[in-house]
């Protein structure tokens, strides 16, 4: 069967355009309802969204009224993420979607859908708290949506259950993170869990608050009452953040002869190979949804998702910087004096997209190499651009002018999924050499000494430079994209596991296997016949 | 700034003197080869007055000028042969693309394990050889030897020049461990088994240049077919200079035949060995002996590695050009005999599996060629005796064959009798005593041991009786 070649994806909206959720605000309170059409999905006439099911417009929607919430609506302090339909409160991601999906598809869509959920998660911890108000059954992708918000509420009807059916009905896995979650988040007994997961019809309300699957419940007549009532509990323990709202304006994304390009951010691509061009600031910092900080980190993410979804074709990522280091520096120090200050969320809400941007290059499955040549500006915040790459390649010149110099930044602001600093992940088993390295914060780091220092994989003079990066890009571009996807995913994140390292490294890395499984995607294959009348046949052999 | 000359230190066709890279490699490696040579090279009129041929270009007039030079003197070159306007590449996958000027990423470390292991090969020689002229049997020869010396040292330049110009840092790395291992260190012997075996005795040097140095000819001539084209058109020159090499080891041999059947002749009981020579037989264990050696250098009869080469490029076959029509080999098969069940049984095997034999039956060929001019001199001398090379399973230490025993008809034998064979077959150690035990030199001008024939004529048209080693200084 031949793939479906999927248009490209754009991942800007806005509420005015949001067809499949209803953001309302009422103080410090929000709702963000889902209410999927299910003759709108992303692919015109291909499927249809049944029963609260979603794609990855809905997806792409969630992430940006998340957002919003934070930036437009800094007052809000509980959401309540409930189901515009009755009896059902979401099904999860849409069956024939998947079924229909690319491989790559599917595996990108985990991703986003992961890192959506992700960022639901710190939306809780940095203050404005979600409670899943489960309306009715939450099945699959819809209950894990639920395990990623702080609080869940289930009704109490007789009817309504929480379920992950997908190793029952499936035959894959529950996506976007639920088994992680069930064990380190819920903290569900081990055997409890594996009875959950392959009872297809799930537990209703009260087995499920046994079994700590839920936080509460509420019978039918008292459901709306009883949410409320939690949801201001809820709020009024959180503290109130201080600062005027940001509106989010759209990204000035423009195309170029071989890519396209924003204002701080310039993507060519170049066969498998797409060259980022990083530009600092240019401007001194405000604070606005313009200013440097802010503007380019938007741009930096939607460049990379877009390398993600809609060209696949790109193995390998080379980023060059461009820009004077002083003015990155004065742009850190002006958000570390925000966050100091304690009176405006802005600045905690930007250092939280700057790392979580990071993150999303750490989780890029493509090689990433950083080259620091002259007139560079990988500095503070920009110095872990270098750190996150698969290898970095600085230019040796005669006087030492290319140069890095590490901030305070570096050893602490950015943490990777695994909790660590990218430096402390850098060096495993070298806590002195870390604690060397801070020592050397601020001094000036030539090519050679960061060379010797560990902080970059070669330093090269200019007789070598061009012909060993030219070798170094060409032989990457040979390698098997499979292999060194899994290669590079194994060598990024030394050191220990935290959830969301699980459920990238593990949970995700299952899937992606069993989605390329006959038993799954085979003709006969569970996920394949999902709503034929057959049944699977599945190949019983284990390792 | 430096102030040398390069163009007239090194005499090269590579622009050295343009070339910033290459002059700042050469200029901590040049000073660590002149250490090497001294250290191991020539140890025998090291610094006297050689009559020897020196490249200062690749023209006609240019690629061969005589004269007395000092061996640490020698201007040791860097050429490559011309580039072809439109050289397209000659084998694999992408036959009929154009060359390649630089090295592509996907192939660098095939292509430097490729050029480093045949570099390591150069200097191997010269060291074994380093002890020779202390046993010379004219100043002939000793001047052929310094020739062979000095041009396996100019091709590990050659390759030490890819090495530099084309692979960046991890080159240059490479350029330098060609200069600190040694061929029979313990610690840090040369790549290839056959290049750290001593070679002490004049019937092994000549056996050497014309058995092992012809493995280089055809290991280069498959270079030369290479989709990388500085390392084809280096190849390319290199072998004009391997000619020289073989032609030492093929007449050295055949001068050594020739006698042995003069000496046959002459004494009443028709033994070489009671007259002071080497006999035929000693001759033909060497032919054994060496001919198996080199045919392992060849590498397993069935190699994924080579097949891989050959797809990518990287290798072609000898005359690859000239001789074939089909230069992907995807579909064909070649025949192959292997052992199987205790049985040698004909098989078919996938040419593309089969590249190192396909090379090792062109030199088999080559060599049975020099055999018949070999043949020839007995004949001329009215000896009954006919020399062979045994079969190519014989005495194999590599490949498909190793492990299994054949008689030198290529006939499987078990071990038992091979091992009470072997004597008659292979040197024995006192087959190698006696034959250094004739080792002496004779340094006087046209003069000749007696175990070794005159040479027809001399070197560009000098008297045999040429002072081509000055012995005074």
């Amino acid at each position: 069967m031949a793939e479906y070649d999927y248009p490209p994806v754009d991942f800007e909206t806005h509420p005015s355009r949001y067809k499949h959720w209803d953001l309302s605000v009422d103080g410090d309170i929000a709702r963000l309802t889902m209410h999927i059409k299910d003759d709108q999905p992303m692919w015109p006439g291909k499927y249809e969204l049944k029963l609260n099911s979603y794609d990855l417009s809905v997806d792409i929607e969630l992430n940006d009224a998340i957002n919003r919430l934070r930036w437009e609506h800094p007052q809000v302090r509980a959401v309540v993420v409930s189901g515009a339909y009755d009896k059902v409160f979401c099904a999860g991601a849409n069956i024939r979607m998947l079924g229909m999906a690319p491989h790559a598809f599917k595996v990108n869509f985990c991703k986003y859908t992961n890192e959506t959920r992700g960022m639901l998660e710190e939306s809780s911890a940095a203050g404005q708290v979600f409670i899943a108000a489960l309306n009715g059954t939450a099945s699959g992708g819809g209950y894990e949506l639920a395990l990623a918000c702080d609080q869940i509420l289930l009704i109490d009807d007789g009817n309504a259950a929480v379920s992950l059916p997908e190793v029952p009905l499936l035959g894959v896995l529950p996506g976007t993170g639920g088994l992680t979650r069930l064990t380190d988040k819920r903290k569900v007994r081990r055997d409890v869990a594996d009875v959950f997961c392959t009872k297809a019809e799930g537990f209703r309300a009260k087995d499920a608050k046994r079994m700590r699957l839920i936080d509460q419940s509420f019978p039918r007549s008292q459901w709306q009452s009883g949410v409320a009532a939690f949801a201001r509990a809820t709020a009024d323990k959180q503290a109130q953040r201080a600062g005027a709202p940001l509106a989010l304006p759209p990204l000035q994304r423009t195309a170029t002869k071989s890519g396209w390009q924003y204002p701080s951010v310039h993507v060519e691509i170049d066969g498998r190979v797409a060259n980022l061009r990083l530009f600092g600031p240019t401007a001194a910092p405000s604070r606005d949804a313009q200013t440097w900080a802010m503007r380019f980190f938007r741009e930096l993410e939607d460049a990379l998702l877009r390398l993600r979804l809609n060209h696949l074709e790109v193995g390998l990522i080379v980023i060059r910087s461009e820009g004077d280091p002083a003015a990155v520096l004065a742009a850190d120090a002006w958000v570390d004096a925000g966050i100091a200050a304690g009176d405006d969320f802005y600045f905690a809400e930007l250092r939280r997209l700057q790392a979580r941007v990071l993150r999303k290059l750490d989780n890029m499955a493509k090689s990433v190499f950083t080259l620091v040549e002259a007139g560079h500006c990988f500095v503070g915040s920009l110095t872990e651009v270098i750190f996150a790459s698969d290898r970095a390649y600085m230019f040796q010149d005669d006087d030492g002018e290319n140069a890095l110099q590490l901030s305070a930044l570096n050893f602490g602001a950015f943490t990777m999924a695994n909790d660590q600093t990218r430096v402390a992940a850098r060096f495993p088993g070298e806590p002195a050499h870390v604690e060397a390295l801070r020592a050397q914060i601020g001094a000036t780091i030539d090519a050679e000494q960061a060379m010797e220092l560990g902080l970059v994989t070669a330093s090269l003079d200019e007789i070598d430079y061009d012909d060993e990066v030219r070798i170094a890009i060409e032989e990457r571009s040979s390698l098997s994209p499979d292999a060194l996807t899994g290669m590079e995913q194994n060598l990024r994140f030394g050191g220990g596991e935290t959830t969301e390292t699980k459920i990238y490294g593990r949970l995700t890395a299952w899937q992606n296997w069993i989605f390329q499984r006959p038993n799954a995607v085979g003709d006969r294959g569970a996920l394949s016949l999902y709503g034929h009348p057959e049944r699977p046949v599945f190949d019983y052999r284990r390792t | 700034m430096s102030h040398v000359d390069y163009n007239e230190r090194i005499p090269n066709n590579v622009n050295l003197s343009s070339d910033k890279r290459l002059q700042r490699a050469l200029e901590t490696w040049q000073p660590a080869f002149l250490d090497w040579w001294g250290g191991v090279g020539p140890q025998v009129f090291a610094k006297n007055d050689v009559y020897l041929r020196t490249a200062v270009s690749t023209d006609a007039g240019g690629w061969a000028q005589f004269g007395y030079v000092k061996m640490p003197e020698y201007r040791w070159g860097i050429f490559l042969a011309d580039r072809e306007e439109g050289r397209v590449i000659p084998a694999g996958d992408e036959a009929g693309k154009p060359v390649w000027q630089e090295v592509p990423g996907e192939h660098r470390n095939a292509l430097k394990r490729i050029i480093v292991v045949q570099a390591d090969t150069e200097p191997a020689s010269v060291e074994q050889q380093r002890w020779l002229a202390a046993t010379a049997p004219s100043l002939y020869d000793c001047r052929n030897l310094f020739q062979v010396n000095v041009e396996e040292a100019r091709h590990l330049w050659a390759m030490v020049y890819l090495l530099q110009a084309y692979f960046g840092r991890d080159g240059r790395d490479e350029a330098d461990a060609l200069l600190q291992r040694r061929s029979g260190d313990a610690d840090s012997p040369r790549i290839l088994d056959a290049f750290n075996q001593p070679c002490d005795d004049w019937l092994t040097f000549f056996a050497f240049t014309c058995f092992t140095d012809r493995d280089g000819k055809y290991q280069l001539g498959s270079l030369a077919e290479s989709a990388f084209d500085p390392l084809s058109r280096s190849c390319r020159f290199m072998l004009t200079e391997e000619a020289h090499h073989l032609f030492v080891g093929e007449t050295g041999m055949e001068r050594v035949i020739r006698r042995a059947a003069q000496l046959e002749a002459k004494d009443p009981n028709g033994d070489a060995r009671a007259q002071g020579g080497i006999d035929l037989l000693t001759i033909q264990k060497w032919i054994n002996y060496w001919f198996a050696y080199c045919l392992d250098l060849f590498g397993s009869e069935l190699s994924t590695n080579a097949g891989d080469w050959f797809a990518a490029g990287l290798k072609g076959r000898w005359r690859e050009a000239l001789d074939y029509t089909d230069h992907q080999a995807k579909e064909g098969h070649r025949s192959l005999m292997q052992v199987v069940d205790g049985r040698l049984v004909e098989t078919s095997v996938p040419l593309r599996a089969a590249m190192n034999e396909t090379l090792r039956q062109d030199y088999a060929k080559d060599l049975e060629r020099v055999c018949a001019v070999w043949n020839r001199a007995l004949e001329e001398e009215g000896s009954a005796v006919r020399l062979r090379l045994p079969s190519t399973r014989f005495f194999r230490r590599q490949g498909i064959y190793a492990g299994a025993h054949f008689t030198p008809e290529g006939a499987l034998i078990d071990a038992a009798s091979f091992a009470a064979l072997h004597d008659q077959w292979l040197p024995t150690e006192a087959d190698r005593a006696y034959v250094r035990s004739l080792m002496k030199p004779v340094y006087g001008p046209g003069e000749m041991a007696n175990w070794i024939a005159p040479p027809r004529r001399g070197i560009n048209r000098q008297g045999v009786d040429f002072a081509y080693v000055r012995t005074d200084g």
